[in-house]
């Protein structure tokens, strides 16, 4: 292909030659501070086709943009250059007003000359030489720009929520009260997530299931919300507006529409007592083959576990269960695994996270010793309805007189994870305050730092402080069971330098809490991979953009809520499931997405007929007309990725906005 | 940042994904890690947009160093674009030898949207191999192409 740029100012859309307005913005000093913006005009203000250059202080401002507006009428402009920020900031922005001044919005591109140049290079003398050369291969390409118009689709008023924790629930009934339809799929046999599991809450001592139950019960009885509980998510198509999602709903052996929740069947069943690990008491209390996670569960419906039933291995049990049940004849052993099909327009994931497995941390002696706990042990046990009947009671049936709760495990370490779990500290203080409450124990906390940002926080630990909980400054090191000294017979001895003293203690204790921090669920990895989500290094959900976009993801349509886009607090994740319901209801509202033109088209007369593109496509756009012998695309199937136009031998395939010419312009426009 | 004995600075093209790689690099940005300046990134929507031609002309223009850079493998936005890119960049290296073109001069790399400090890694290894690569030979580089 030739390509003597000169020859391109083409008569294109009925204009006399491309006249090209070019704008280097300043950024303020982001970019003038490092790029010589002067400079920079100077360089492209004589290319061809270009009929004005300016730089501007802030090309985004009102102003600025009225600048485009201006010249666009002064100069006849039918061709636009904006150098500034990242198009993902600004594209929308610039195209729109290309689009006020009378332009079709796609003659309008953008150079990145700031996160790609005068915020990465040292030196501005490279700094301004890139900026030349970008903008020049911007000029270059922008003579092959057409006039597009963006493909617009209906969005889908319906919603996925997927996770029943705090946060899918606060987003749930925001939808639902606006008057949406909502599908919330939860993998638990019930929904709460892990608020259901704590005892009270920092800094009030709200009670959780207190405060809970309450949404729970509405989720239940809201006629727009759709409850899918013991259910996965197990395919996701489409985009935003127009998802198909499939849902696989496993078998809990009780018909949820017949049972009305008397719990009999679990009396009658033929085990006396509970004998296999109870998951939501953490394996510190035992349950039946039928139960129920907790006694708040919603649904209040009873799970049977064919792991453990005795029918589902001899099929020879006497069935107390079914017998009780009656003529209600809720219990159905039949059941099998349903798979429904959902359409819906948006969908906010709300899966949560979890807790540091302190296996990985042995010097702490969890697991080894009977008496070391983790956090979230210690408030299934301090809770009334846990397995001790809020008793703390240790595994070895003792009372402790003195308990040590260690911050900062698995977090803030370079050996596990990073980063500071923001919610160990409150919670730890917590804890301490309501051990010290139920036993009159002797309390030592050890942190690193105390952090307690929030509102009232600061108090509480006032407050606890107050009480007489010893507060030491130092991760403990380890947790030994050899004693040193009779004082130190039968219990627990932490090692710990006490840097507010500066000597090395040992203190000998009967029960220990492990603060362990928040961690990304461990199937996170194929989990982001069927909604098509980014993670960040840790396995958190990627947020579009930390400051300004905390609850959009880089796939339209899908948002986060709650601790999997990273650890939090319950009021900032309720804060945040309600962004995320915004966002939905937002794009819901709007009734229709707007999508940039970037698809694919073949050129009937220069295709040869090779086929290589239709098995290319992902989305199956393309297809091959036997009869005229040449591929053809479907347009409303494709996404834009421009893998065919790569792989067609004749260049009958072209993309959008990403035209071989404006590529190959480009490329020369850096170089030559 | 070492500069060659006759102060040769190699020019390099980086073809970035929009939704990894390009957004990897806007991190980089406004971590404000700094890298070496030789690159000049352009966008596509995904590598496998990236047609071979694009590389090779490149090269003929007298780029001594071109990247691709796009999604981790099985996280294409596109689902398997970076596999086509991944399959070209691997034939045309061969090709590219038989052109008297160091097949090192052309490199794929998987970035993701949340690794601005790999961006800033490669491309500052990258640029230092292609400096000690030197500028391509004289034979090699064409600066106009042959008439059709």
């Amino acid at each position: 292909m030739q390509l003597k740029w000169e020859d391109t100012a083409i008569n294109g859309n009925g204009n006399n030659g491309a006249r090209i307005g070019v704008y280097i913005c300043h950024c303020g000093t982001n970019i003038a501070g490092k790029v010589d913006v002067n400079a920079v005009v100077e360089s492209v203000a004589n290319l061809p086709g270009v009929v004005i250059a300016r730089e501007y202080k802030y090309m985004c401002s009102d102003p600025g943009q009225e600048l485009i507006v201006q010249d666009a009428k002064e100069f006849d402009l039918n061709r636009v250059v904006v150098a500034s920020c990242s198009p993902h900031l600004h594209e929308l922005t610039f195209r729109r007003a290309t689009a006020n001044a009378g332009k079709n919005p796609y003659l309008m591109h953008m150079v990145n000359i700031r996160e790609h140049v005068s915020w990465v290079t040292d030196d501005p003398a490279s700094a301004t030489e890139k900026s030349k050369k970008l903008v020049k291969a911007a000029v270059q390409r922008i003579f092959w720009h057409e006039k597009l118009e963006p493909r617009r689709f209906p969005v889908n008023p319906n919603v996925l929520i997927v996770g029943g924790g705090i946060a899918g629930i606060h987003a749930a009934l925001t939808l639902a009260s606006a008057g949406k339809q909502v599908y919330l799929v939860e993998r638990k046999p019930t929904i709460g997530g892990h608020m259901a599991q704590f005892d009270k809450t920092f800094p009030t001592l709200d009670c959780a299931a207190c405060i809970l139950t309450p949404k729970m019960t509405a989720v239940r009885q809201h006629p727009n919300i759709h409850l899918m509980t013991y259910s996965e998510v197990s395919e996701v198509s489409g985009f935003v507006g127009n998802f198909k999602v499939k849902v696989k709903r496993y078998p809990r052996y009780i018909d949820e529409e017949k049972c009305i929740g008397c719990l009999e069947c679990i009396e009658a069943c033929v085990y006396k007592e509970g004998k296999y690990v109870n998951e939501f008491d953490l394996g510190l209390g035992k349950r039946k083959p039928i139960y129920m996670p907790f006694p708040q569960a919603v649904p209040p419906v009873p799970v049977i576990d064919p792991a453990t039933c005795i029918e589902f291995k001899s099929h020879k049990c006497p069935k107390g269960c079914m017998e009780v049940c009656g003529d209600r004849d809720a219990i159905d052993f039949a059941q099998k695994v349903q798979e429904v099909e959902l359409e819906v327009g948006t969908v906010i994931m709300a899966t949560g996270f979890k807790t540091f497995d302190p296996n990985r941390v042995p010097q702490y002696g969890y697991g080894k010793f009977s008496n070391v706990y983790t956090s979230l042990e210690v408030e299934r046990l301090v809770n009334a309805s846990g397995p001790t009947l809020g008793q703390v009671v240790m595994r070895d049936g003792r009372r402790p007189e003195s308990i040590g709760v260690l911050h900062c495990i698995g977090s803030r370490d370079e050996n596990t994870n990073k980063y500071c779990s923001r919610v160990c500290c409150m919670y730890s203080l917590k804890l301490a305050h309501l051990l010290k409450e139920k036993t009159g124990a002797h309390i030592y906390n050890f942190y690193i730092d105390m952090r307690t940002p929030g509102k009232g926080f600061e108090e509480f630990y006032k407050r606890v402080l107050e009480e007489g909980v010893s507060m030491i400054r130092g991760k403990v090191a380890e947790v030994s069971a050899w004693p040193q000294s009779p004082a130190e017979e039968g219990k627990l001895i932490l090692r710990v330098e006490d840097t507010l003293l500066g000597v090395v203690r040992r203190i000998p204790v009967d029960m220990v809490v492990l603060s362990v921090g928040m961690e990304p669920h461990a199937d996170v990895a194929e989990v982001r991979r069927l909604f098509n989500l980014g993670c960040s290094v840790e396995g958190w959900f990627l947020e579009r953009h930390p400051k300004l976009a905390p609850v959009d993801t880089f796939t339209d349509g899908i948002f986060l809520a709650g601790c999997n886009q990273g650890p939090k607090d319950i009021p900032d994740t309720v804060a945040q499931a309600g962004a995320a319901a915004a966002q939905s209801m937002a794009l819901i509202d709007k009734r229709y997405v707007e999508m940039d033109p970037n698809t694919a088209w073949i050129d009937e007369e220069l295709c040869s007929g090779c086929h290589v593109c239709v098995a290319m496509c992902p989305y199956t756009a393309i297809h091959f007309d036997a009869e005229k012998k040449v591929a053809v695309l479907n347009e409303a199937l494709c996404k834009g990725c421009g893998t065919c136009v790569a792989a067609c031998p004749s260049g009958a395939a072209q993309q959008n906005l990403f035209r071989d010419e404006q590529l190959f312009a480009e490329v020369e426009g850096v170089l030559v | 940042m070492k500069t060659h004995p006759s102060g040769f600075e190699p020019r390099i093209i980086g073809f970035l994904c929009n939704w990894c790689a390009y957004t990897g690099a806007d991190l980089a940005g406004v971590s404000r890690m700094k890298y070496a300046p030789n690159i000049r990134i352009l966008r596509v929507m995904c590598t496998g947009r990236v047609d071979p031609s694009f590389i090779l002309r490149a090269f003929q223009l007298g780029a001594e160093g071109v990247l691709i850079a796009g999604c981790h493998p099985g996280d294409c936005h596109y689902q398997e674009g970076n596999y086509k890119a991944l399959r070209r960049a691997t034939l045309l290296r061969k090709m590219l030898a038989q052109f008297g073109i160091e097949p090192q001069r052309l490199r794929l790399e998987w970035i993701s949207a949340s690794e601005g400090e790999r961006l800033r890694d490669v491309v500052n290894e990258f640029t230092e191999q292609v400096r000690r690569l030197g500028p391509l030979h004289a034979e090699v580089l064409r600066r106009e192409p042959i008439a059709a």
